[in-house]
């Protein structure tokens, strides 16, 4: 017969989740140079990412966080927590989920949404960096819109579920989960997955 | 690199009873199928109809009144589905009942077939609970009248272990007309349960959560009630379900209740004290929680616990390291994004569903075990609460600011 998995996640989300990494210390975040907060408890997760910034090179010196989440969400931002470093704000605005997810060695479907948290957290306090330091006009504001709240799928991501092949509302759940939890976004979806269609395949 | 290997989550499944899994080792030798006439079947036939009395003699029915199932999610499926007959020949006036009253805080299996019910026709009232989980009686006697046909309530919740008081909700079932159904895959085998003191006309066992195998379930039916098959196409359990017997599982169930019968007395008592010294203990050692379900009238094995500022399946895991196994009512650990509908029926919010972990005791469990939980688990919450942006002890959290 076969034997449990050592774990339930991949082996690296393991270690991460084990020993966490730059979890930030106390409630005093007064030295940090931008604080990011995303998520909400109803919700049942809820992160802090706050980095410190190399004002002259703009590059992340530091960043840490805490995190009312589960363990892909820890797992994910502790990873984060170390790309990050060493990269240019910029660089660093662009992190991907994917990217995290890649990182960690995987995540099952039901667990992106968990960790795409951290990013956006960072996003935040990035903008948050920017605002403090007078630099608002570099404020990038999400380009992308959230379209399903419940699963953080966006526009973007919408799109690029329609340029790799979803061309319903079915497929486009397939690929995206998108209004799998409440379905409130199923219409502005519907017409999103048409617009894309249309512009990218004159369909 | 686990000190000990602890498993409180009985709720979920059981291990085998060892004298269950020697009746079904012996019992892959018998591979008759009991519709048989000669004496493979005639053997078959025989065992399976012991173990019918043994379920039967076991919850005070009749041996014609046990109909075996693949399991206790088919029993329930079985009996809501009967009050959607679009002819009334199965079930006499089940036309002009066409109502159904079920709870908040039913098994998945009751409420999603409810809602399904729905969908076809049905209309269904679902009762509230009040903060312990129980049901509220003068709801159920408004929503009580000649449009009823059927009410389904739990016995024991899975979750919380609350008991309801079916005897005194199935009376006033019975006064408005309607048939009563139990789901008490939780509660039998935990607690005393006898058909005719409840006066129940239909009522839900499951083998695997008392020691037996997985795959097999019993219905109770009371004799006279009207009744039809979910499952059709076979003359066997006297054509109210069919299929060939699950020899095996049938065989694995009755030495099961068989079992139970034996041990039941005084493990009530033995696993009170222990969940008294858990509850103590957790109260004792952790800040900042809140215990959920009813204080006295609940399942001596089940205790349900959230913790203000962490989540839950960060809890399951880490306790999962230290050989520990529990289960949550966070949205995270279910694959779906909703927190645990159970909670949420008693009004607990949102943020305590997704931090509350369930400790579901069995036979197996022991003072040593409870100790060892008592010894890892404040060291964890203290851990995730150092992590949480949720939680200052005696303060705003960093969420506040």
């Amino acid at each position: 017969m076969l034997q449990a998995g050592d774990w339930a996640y991949s082996e690296t989300l393991k270690e991460h989740f084990m020993n966490p990494k730059n979890i930030l210390q106390g409630e005093n975040t007064d030295e940090f140079d931008g604080v990011g907060m995303e998520g909400n408890l109803q919700c049942g997760d809820q992160m802090m990412v706050v980095i410190k910034v190399d004002k002259e090179k703009e590059v992340i010196t530091d960043c840490q966080w805490k995190t009312y989440g589960c363990a892909s969400a820890i797992a994910s931002t502790s990873i984060l927590s170390e790309m990050v470093k060493g990269r240019t704000l910029d660089q660093a605005f662009h992190i991907s989920p994917k990217e995290v997810a890649v990182a960690l060695g995987g995540l099952p479907d039901h667990k992106i949404h968990c960790s795409v948290l951290g990013d956006k957290a960072l996003r935040a306090a990035i903008n948050n960096y920017y605002t403090r330091n007078g630099q608002e006009d570099k404020v990038k504001q999400e380009q992308a819109k959230v379209i399903c709240q419940c699963m953080s799928i966006t526009d973007h991501d919408i799109e690029d579920a329609v340029l790799e092949g979803a061309r319903t509302y079915f497929e486009l759940q397939e690929r995206t989960k998108l209004g799998t939890v409440c379905g409130q976004c199923k219409d502005e979806a519907e017409v999103l997955l048409e617009k894309f269609k249309h512009i990218h395949f004159g369909v | 690199m686990a000190d000990m290997k602890v498993y409180f989550d009985n709720n979920a499944t059981t291990p085998l009873h060892p004298e269950v899994k020697k009746e079904m080792i012996a019992a892959m030798e018998m591979f008759g199928n009991p519709s048989s006439m000669h004496s493979y079947g005639r053997e078959a036939r025989a065992n399976v109809e012991n173990a019918r009395r043994q379920v039967a003699d076991f919850i005070g029915a009749t041996e014609r009144e046990i109909i075996f199932v693949g399991s206790g999610s088919e029993a329930n499926n079985t009996v809501l589905s009967l009050f959607v007959c679009g002819s009334s020949q199965c079930i006499p006036g089940s036309k002009m009942r066409s109502s159904i009253i079920t709870t908040k805080i039913e098994h998945p299996c009751v409420l999603e077939t409810s809602e399904c019910l729905g969908h076809r026709g049905v209309r269904v009232k679902y009762l509230d609970v009040d903060q312990y989980g129980k049901v509220d009686l003068d709801q159920l006697a408004g929503m009580l009248g000649d449009d009823v046909g059927l009410v389904s309530i739990m016995m024991a919740n899975n979750e919380i272990g609350t008991l309801q008081d079916i005897e005194t909700i199935a009376k006033m079932v019975h006064a408005s007309g309607a048939l009563m159904h139990t789901d008490a895959v939780q509660a039998v085998g935990k607690v005393p349960v006898d058909v005719r003191s409840l006066g129940v006309d239909f009522l839900t066992i499951s083998a695997h959560k008392i020691y037996g195998p997985k795959g097999i379930g019993a219905l109770f039916v009371k004799k006279g009630v009207p009744y039809c098959p979910l499952i059709r196409g076979g003359h066997q359990e006297l054509g109210r379900r069919a299929g060939t017997e699950n020899t095996l599982g049938i065989l694995g169930l009755g030495k099961a209740v068989e079992m139970r019968a034996l041990e039941m007395p005084g493990e009530h008592e033995r696993l009170l004290e222990l969940k008294n010294v858990l509850r103590n203990g957790i109260e004792n050692s952790i800040d900042d929680i809140h215990f959920n379900g009813h204080p006295t009238d609940s399942l001596a094995s089940t205790l349900n616990v959230s913790f203000t500022g962490v989540e839950g399946e960060a809890i399951l895991l880490y306790l999962d390291l230290e050989g520990i196994a529990v289960s949550t009512g966070s949205a995270c650990a279910s694959g779906s994004l909703d927190p645990s509908h159970v909670l949420l029926a008693t009004g607990v919010d949102a943020e305590l569903a997704h931090g509350s972990i369930r400790f579901s005791m069995g036979r197996q469990s022991t003072r040593q075990e409870v100790d060892y939980i008592l010894n890892v688990l404040p060291k964890i919450i203290e851990r995730i609460r150092n992590m949480s942006t949720a939680y200052i002890k005696g303060g705003l959290h960093a969420a506040s600011r």
